[in-house]
C-alpha cells in the first residue's frame, strides 16, 4: 500500500514564486525514501504541505489514505516531522517540551514511551535541563525525541544531519534502522548523497518543484552505473596506442589509464583489454575500479534538466 | 474536539506564567500598589468622595480593569506571537488540532493569568481601602468575560504582529489610552458636557461602568449597555480570529 499518495501537487506563494509545480510521488509504506533536490527545488514546500504546514494550491496529498486537508486528524495522527532548523522553546525543559508534544496529539501521557525515547537520543541525562542549554546536537535530538513522541508511522527528516556531528548522525542512523523495522516509513531530505546511498530503499529526485524520478536506489545505480577501471603502467606512455583506439580509454597522467565501462554490458570488455594491453607492450602493475555514486547519477539529472 | 491537546497547550501556558511567578505577579502588586498611593491617598484626600464613594473606593474597578486588560492582551499576544516568532508553530500547524482548539488553548491560559491578576490587584486593595461588592457574582462575571474579550483580541493581535514592536504598538497606542479616558480614574459625570458625549464613543467606558456598577451598584450608563458592549466586542474578536484561521491568515502559508 502507498503510504504517501501525492497526485500533483502545487504550490505557488503569494508573490507568484512556484515552489511545487505537479509534484507525483507514492512512497510505500515501510520504506525509506531519500528525497534528493539542490537548494530551492521545493524539498521543504513538499514536506511542509504533507504535514500541514503549508497548503497546497492544488492537488491531493493523502497520508495512509487520509487526504491531508479534509480529514487531516487521521492523516496528521500519523505523521512525526523533524523540521530542518531548531525550533524550540528555549525556556522549556527537555522532557516537558516532548510531553509537550505527545499531548498535542491527544494522547495519554506515557512516561515510559518518554523515558525510552530520550534514552535512545542519550538525552535522559538532560531530561531536566532546560532547551537553551544544551548544544547544537542536543537540540537537534530533542526534536527527534519530540517528532516520536506519539509513535508516528511516518517519519519526515528534514535535513536531520544538516552540521550534525558523526556520534549523533550514528544514534539517528540506529534510530532510523529500529524504526523501518518496526514498519515505519521514512522519508529523509539529505544533502549527504552518501547517507541517501547508505540508509534508502528508493530514491526521489526533485527540482525545480517536480519530481524528476522515483527508482530503487539499487537499480537506479545499475540502470545509470558506469564504472570504471583505473590502469597503473609500470612504463610512463605519452598517448593511448593505435592499437587501444577502440576502448573507451582516457589516458590521465603518464601511467594512468582509464576505462568506462557498463557493468550492465553483456561484456565488459575487461578481458579482451587486459590482453590487448599486454599485446601493445604495456605492463600493468596495479588496476581499480570505482562505481559512479549517486551523486555523480543525481548531478548528472540536475544539469541535464536545466540543459 | 481534541480536548488532551487544548489541555497541553493550556498547561505548558501556565507553566510559562508559574516560572517568571515573580514577575507575572509582583509587578502588577507594586504598581497598582503605586496607583493607590498616588491616586488614592495623595489625590484621593482632596478629592473626598465620588457619587458617595471615597475616592480610594472608587478607582478599585478602574484599577482591576486596567491590569486585566492590559494583562489579558499581552498573554494573549504573546502566548501565540512566541511560537511565530521562534519557529515553534510548525508544531501547532502539524499536529491534529484545528484553530479553535489553538485558540481555546491559548486564550484559555492568557485569560486565566489575566483574572488570577485582577484578583490579586483585588486582594492588594482591601489592604488599602474599605470595599463592599453588592454584586460578587457579577462582579467576576465581568471580570471573567473582560479577561476572555480582550485575550481574544490579543490573540488577534499576536497573529498580526510581525515583529515585537508591532506586538506592543495596538495595546501602547490605542488601548492603554482607551483605558485611562474610559473612566478608571473618573466618573464621566464629572466631565464637561461636550467630554461626555464623546467619551460614550469608548467601548471601555462600558466596561469599566458596568465592572464598577457590581461594587457599588452605580453606572455612567446602564448596565444593559455594559453587557451588550463586552458581549459585542467579545463577538467581533471571535468573527476575526475565525475568519484569521478560515483563510489561514498570517500563520499557514
Amino acid at each position: 500500500m502507498d503510504m504517501v499518495d501525492i497526485r500533483d501537487a502545487r504550490k505557488t506563494y503569494e508573490g507568484g514564486f512556484e515552489a511545487l509545480r505537479g509534484a507525483s510521488l507514492q512512497i510505500r509504506e515501510g520504506e525509506i525514501l531519500a528525497l534528493l533536490g539542490p537548494n530551492g527545488a521545493g524539498k521543504t514546500t513538499l514536506i511542509s504541505a504533507i504535514c500541514g504546514i503549508t497548503q497546497p494550491t492544488s492537488g491531493t496529498i493523502r497520508v495512509g489514505g487520509h487526504d491531508v486537508v479534509k480529514d487531516y486528524r487521521q492523516a496528521r495522527n500519523l505523521i512525526g516531522l523533524v523540521p530542518q532548523e531548531i525550533n524550540l522553546e528555549p525556556f522549556e525543559k527537555v522532557a516537558n517540551t516532548v510531553a509537550f508534544s505527545r499531548g498535542l496529539f491527544g494522547l495519554r501521557r506515557n512516561d515510559a514511551l518518554i523515558e525510552d525515547i530520550l534514552r535512545k537520543l542519550s538525552l535522559w541525562d538532560k531530561r531536566g535541563a532546560a532547551v537553551k542549554e544544551l548544544s547544537g546536537g542536543m537540540k537537534r535530538r530533542v526534536l527527534i525525541a519530540k517528532a516520536l513522541s506519539h509513535e508516528p508511522r511516518v517519519l519526515f527528516l528534514d535535513e536531520p544531519t544538516a552540521g550534525v556531528d558523526v556520534e549523533l548522525r550514528r544514534d539517528m542512523w540506529a534510530i532510523v534502522e529500529e524504526l523501518r523495522q518496526d514498519g515505519v516509513t521514512i522519508i529523509l531530505t539529505t544533502h549527504y548523497i552518501e547517507e541517501a546511498e547508505a540508509i534508502a530503499d528508493r530514491v526521489a529526485v526533485i527540482d525545480k518543484g517536480q519530481i524528476l524520478l522515483v527508482e530503487d536506489k539499487d537499480s537506479l545505480m545499475e540502470r545509470m552505473g558506469q564504472k570504471s577501471l583505473t590502469i597503473d603502467l609500470t612504463e610512463p606512455i605519452s598517448s593511448v596506442p593505435d592499437v587501444l583506439s577502440d576502448y573507451d580509454l582516457v589516458l590521465k597522467d603518464e601511467t594512468t589509464l582509464v576505462y568506462s565501462y557498463d557493468i550492465n554490458a553483456e561484456r565488459t570488455g575487461i578481458g579482451r583489454l587486459m590482453a590487448d594491453l599486454s599485446g601493445a607492450g604495456l605492463y600493468v602493475r596495479d588496476v581499480s575500479t570505482r562505481q559512479n555514486s549517486l551523486e555523480d547519477i543525481f548531478v548528472g539529472l540536475v544539469e541535464g534538466d536545466a540543459a | 474536539m481534541n480536548w488532551p491537546a487544548v489541555a497541553s497547550i493550556y498547561r505548558f501556558e501556565m507553566a510559562r506564567f508559574f516560572r517568571t511567578l515573580m514577575q507575572s505577579f509582583l509587578s502588577p502588586v507594586i504598581s497598582t500598589s503605586l496607583y493607590f498611593v498616588v491616586f488614592g491617598a495623595a489625590i484621593g484626600s482632596r478629592i473626598d468622595q465620588v457619587e458617595g464613594v471615597s475616592y480610594g473606593a472608587f478607582i478599585v474597578p478602574g484599577l482591576i480593569m486596567l491590569s486585566v486588560i492590559t494583562q489579558a492582551i499581552s498573554n494573549g499576544s504573546f502566548g501565540i506571537y512566541f511560537p511565530k516568532f521562534i519557529g515553534t508553530i510548525y508544531e501547532l500547524l502539524s499536529a491534529p488540532i484545528n484553530f479553535l482548539e489553538i485558540v481555546i488553548g491559548y486564550v484559555g491560559a492568557a485569560a486565566t493569568k489575566a483574572l488570577f491578576i485582577g484578583l490579586v490587584i483585588l486582594a492588594t486593595s482591601f489592604l488599602f481601602v474599605d470595599i463592599t461588592i453588592q454584586h460578587p457574582f457579577a462582579m467576576l462575571g465581568f471580570l471573567i468575560l473582560t479577561a476572555i474579550s480582550f485575550a481574544l483580541f490579543g490573540f488577534i493581535i499576536g497573529i498580526w504582529a510581525k515583529n515585537f514592536e508591532q506586538l506592543q504598538l495596538v495595546p501602547l497606542l490605542i488601548v492603554t489610552p482607551l483605558i485611562f479616558l474610559g473612566g478608571s480614574f473618573y466618573s464621566i459625570s464629572m466631565l464637561p458636557p461636550v467630554w461626555q458625549t464623546i467619551t460614550l464613543f469608548n467601548p471601555v467606558v462600558y466596561l469599566i461602568s458596568g465592572f464598577r456598577w457590581s461594587f457599588f451598584g452605580m453606572a455612567d450608563v446602564p448596565i444593559g449597555f455594559s453587557l451588550l458592549a463586552i458581549a459585542g466586542f467579545c463577538a467581533l474578536c471571535l468573527g476575526v480570529i475565525w475568519w484569521i484561521f478560515k483563510t489561514g491568515w498570517r500563520i499557514r502559508s
